[in-house]
């Protein structure tokens, strides 16, 4: 598609969206809690977190639908916390797509052209331009009412494109879609945004939906970001144990240091095991190993020579996925560790079955050694 | 129209016999049909037709007071002989008589004008309402509501202590140096909009109300998201889509201050009166049943109008929204 790798921000580079020490609270609770936060421009940033984590507050303070209580947004370095909502230059597209049920189409496209006193011909040739942006050609005599859910959502997007926003906010914009249908409008939503270049911010609960479309996304937890990364980075590198069991899947193994050396921690768990793991930690800190599931190498017995982090266990549980099969593997001291197996052959079938004795191994690279 | 075509619509999912159901479900299906009609039959269209049968009479000195009344004892005679002395001459009278068409007139500016009046005060009530804490609603509505628990008569006669010339409106307005002099509001114009707006503002109020409620937020945010300043979102996509909540409620005002009579007769003059109370002169003063009738049924006519244009808009939203 359009990127190898996400660009990474330019740390020098002034970003054009910021929030400073940003809070809201609606009585006691603090939606959002002395954030700080820096989207770049022609950015797709994703705001991804649990329901009630204050991703959806931070959007509609961006908007300006909510004021917050403390802290400073910037937009393009200038601060917009006192400029009422239809004075921004930024535009949303809700999760409900709060079409005007009374007005065409058409009308509805060009209901922010009209309010900014544009003449009739070129208000006309750019609903014609966005109708034909969203693939929605010819319906523009059509109300909302008259659209498929799909098609609604086109046009909810069309109209918040229409102005050519300095950033477009999408609420939740592909909650109501089912899932093939999500699946083509994710990619047709990255081709749009490198298309035009604009900046989009993206609330979601999905995190799959995140890691599509996002080249960073800020991990929301009760109102405070806990990692803002390229979905690699937090999938690959995560900041601490939430964000691991948030984003994927995840095998975590507790321990304690016992030596560094060269770069690399032998950590001990409770049943005494030691694990290899290429990581920077202080001796004597209690730590978590934190291991993805298809970075776990399985075998049938007997021990492998030379295979680094070996342990034993017994197939307890077998998943199914067509592409994937996930073995929940029972150790000796009891602790289950999950291990994803890609099915690369049609033949092969299951390598094992229920109760099979099975053989463990991961490379001290696979794993992170998280401390929080 | 609309409801001729639910009738059909139930008749067919009814007329579908599910082999499980036993055949009186068929019948029940009818009877609930039925029933609405039945109950227009016997509560609008019967009198409506005794009216009508009335206005066609001419005025008797006798128990009823007009002539020709159907006598079914004698058979199909009797009915020949009462066909026979039915006329028009009533309305002949009326159209002939300009205080009847004055009357009418007067009626309709009278309505239309208060009706005006109303969705001027009501609007901005509603809306407030509307957007009032939603836990402060029910006790709005409450209060919107709370002077029908005092009888009509008894309000109005409250208005009358009100505008007098020693009432409390022109003491308040003297007092605040509004004016010199108290000036004579009761049996006025102004004192018969006043009575009227005041009678018909919950019956403007609830259903404008109903419709603000119902609006999705989301929409207003959405007009301000696109640059549509709050005033202005007000009028280009909050009324529009109470529009059916305008009609409701100006329908509800409209319609029975044409007929109106308490208000017009306790607070207003005696020169310029409104059809209602030229209908009460001729059934009660007059003792002219006929013309009474025939007014009635001018009336009835005059706001089959009306309605039928707001029926018309309604199920024409009712079919877009399919």
């Amino acid at each position: 598609m359009r990127r190898g790798v996400a660009p990474r921000p330019d740390p020098t580079a002034e970003p054009l969206v910021r929030f400073e020490n940003v809070s809201r609270r609606f009585g006691d609770l603090a939606a959002v809690d002395r954030l700080n936060l820096d989207i770049y421009r022609e950015e797709f940033f994703a705001l991804l977190g649990p329901s009630g984590c204050g991703k959806t507050t931070l959007l509609r303070l961006l908007a300006g639908f909510e004021r917050p209580d403390a802290g400073r947004i910037l937009l393009g370095g200038r601060d917009i916390v006192a400029t009422p909502p239809h004075r921004r230059p930024v535009n949303m597209m809700f999760q409900s797509y709060a079409l005007f049920p009374h007005l065409t189409v058409a009308s509805n496209i060009a209901f922010g052209l009209r309010q900014d006193g544009i003449g009739k011909a070129a208000i006309a040739a750019r609903v014609d331009e966005m109708l034909a942006l969203v693939k929605l050609e010819g319906l523009g005599h059509r109300r909302p009412d008259q659209l498929s859910g799909g098609q609604r959502q086109r046009v909810a997007l069309a109209r918040s494109l229409a102005k050519r926003p300095q950033v477009l906010l999408l609420d939740e914009p592909m909650a109501a879609l089912d899932r093939r249908l999500r699946e083509q409008t994710q990619f047709e939503l990255m081709e749009l945004q490198a298309r035009l270049g604009l900046t989009f911010v993206i609330v979601t609960h999905d995190q799959s939906e995140a890691m599509t479309v996002a080249h960073r996304i800020a991990v929301m937890d009760r109102g405070r970001i806990v990692q803002a990364a390229t979905p690699s980075e937090l999938y690959e590198q995560p900041r601490s144990r939430w964000v691991a069991e948030f984003v994927g899947d995840v095998n975590l193994i507790k321990g304690l240091v016992l030596e560094t050396c060269a770069g690399e921690a032998v950590i001990a768990d409770k049943a005494g095991r030691r694990h290899r793991v290429a990581a920077d930690v202080a001796a004597g800190a209690q730590v978590f190993i934190a291991l993805r599931p298809e970075k776990v190498r399985i075998h049938a017995g007997p021990a492998p020579h030379h295979a680094p982090n070996a342990m034993r266990g017994q197939v307890c549980d077998i998943g199914y996925l067509g592409g994937l099969s996930i073995y929940k593997v029972r150790l000796d001291d009891g602790d289950l560790v999950k291990v994803a197996v890609a099915n690369v052959a049609r033949t092969s079938g299951q390598m094992f079955s229920a109760s099979d004795e099975v053989w463990l191994s991961w490379p001290p690279d696979a794993a992170v050694v998280l401390t929080g | 129209m609309a409801k001729g075509s639910v009738g059909t619509d139930l008749g067919s999912a009814v007329s579908r016999p599910h082999p499980a159901l036993p055949c009186w479900r068929g019948r029940a299906g009818w009877a609930i049909v039925a029933a609405p009609y039945l109950w227009l039959l016997g509560f609008f269209l019967v009198p409506f037709l005794i009216v009508l049968k009335i206005s066609l009479s001419e005025t008797a000195i006798a128990q009823p007071p007009y002539v020709p009344v159907l006598d079914f004892t004698a058979g199909f005679r009797g009915v020949k002989d009462f066909v026979a002395g039915l006329s028009f001459a009533n309305y002949f009278t009326i159209a002939g008589d300009y205080l009847y068409m004055f009357s009418y007139l007067k009626s309709l500016k009278v309505a239309a004008v208060s009706t005006a009046m109303l969705l001027l005060c009501g609007v901005p009530l509603a809306y407030a309402m509307a957007r009032a804490p939603r836990a402060a609603q029910p006790l709005l509505v409450t209060l919107v509501v709370l002077p029908f628990w005092t009888s009509f008569l008894i309000r109005v006669y409250a208005w009358i202590n009100i505008l007098q010339r020693d009432g409390l409106l022109n003491q308040a307005m003297v007092w605040l140096g509004l004016i010199d002099q108290p000036t004579t509001w009761l049996a006025t114009d102004t004192a018969v909009y006043i009575g009227l707006v005041y009678s018909y503002l919950p019956f403007m109020v609830l259903p404008l109300y109903a419709s603000f409620e119902r609006l999705d937020e989301s929409l207003l945010e959405a007009a301000a998201d696109l640059g549509c300043p709050r005033w202005k979102t007000f009028f280009v996509i909050t009324l529009p889509l109470a529009g059916r909540g305008l009609g409701a409620g100006a329908l509800l005002c409209f319609v029975p201050i044409v007929g109106e009579f308490v208000v017009p007769d306790l607070l207003g003059g005696s020169d310029a009166t409104m059809i209602g109370q030229t209908l009460w002169t001729e059934f009660f003063a007059n003792k002219d049943w006929p013309v009474a009738s025939a007014v009635a049924v001018v009336l009835i006519v005059l706001l089959i109008a009306p309605i039928a244009v707001y029926q018309h808009l309604q199920t024409g939203e009712i079919e877009g929204r399919r």
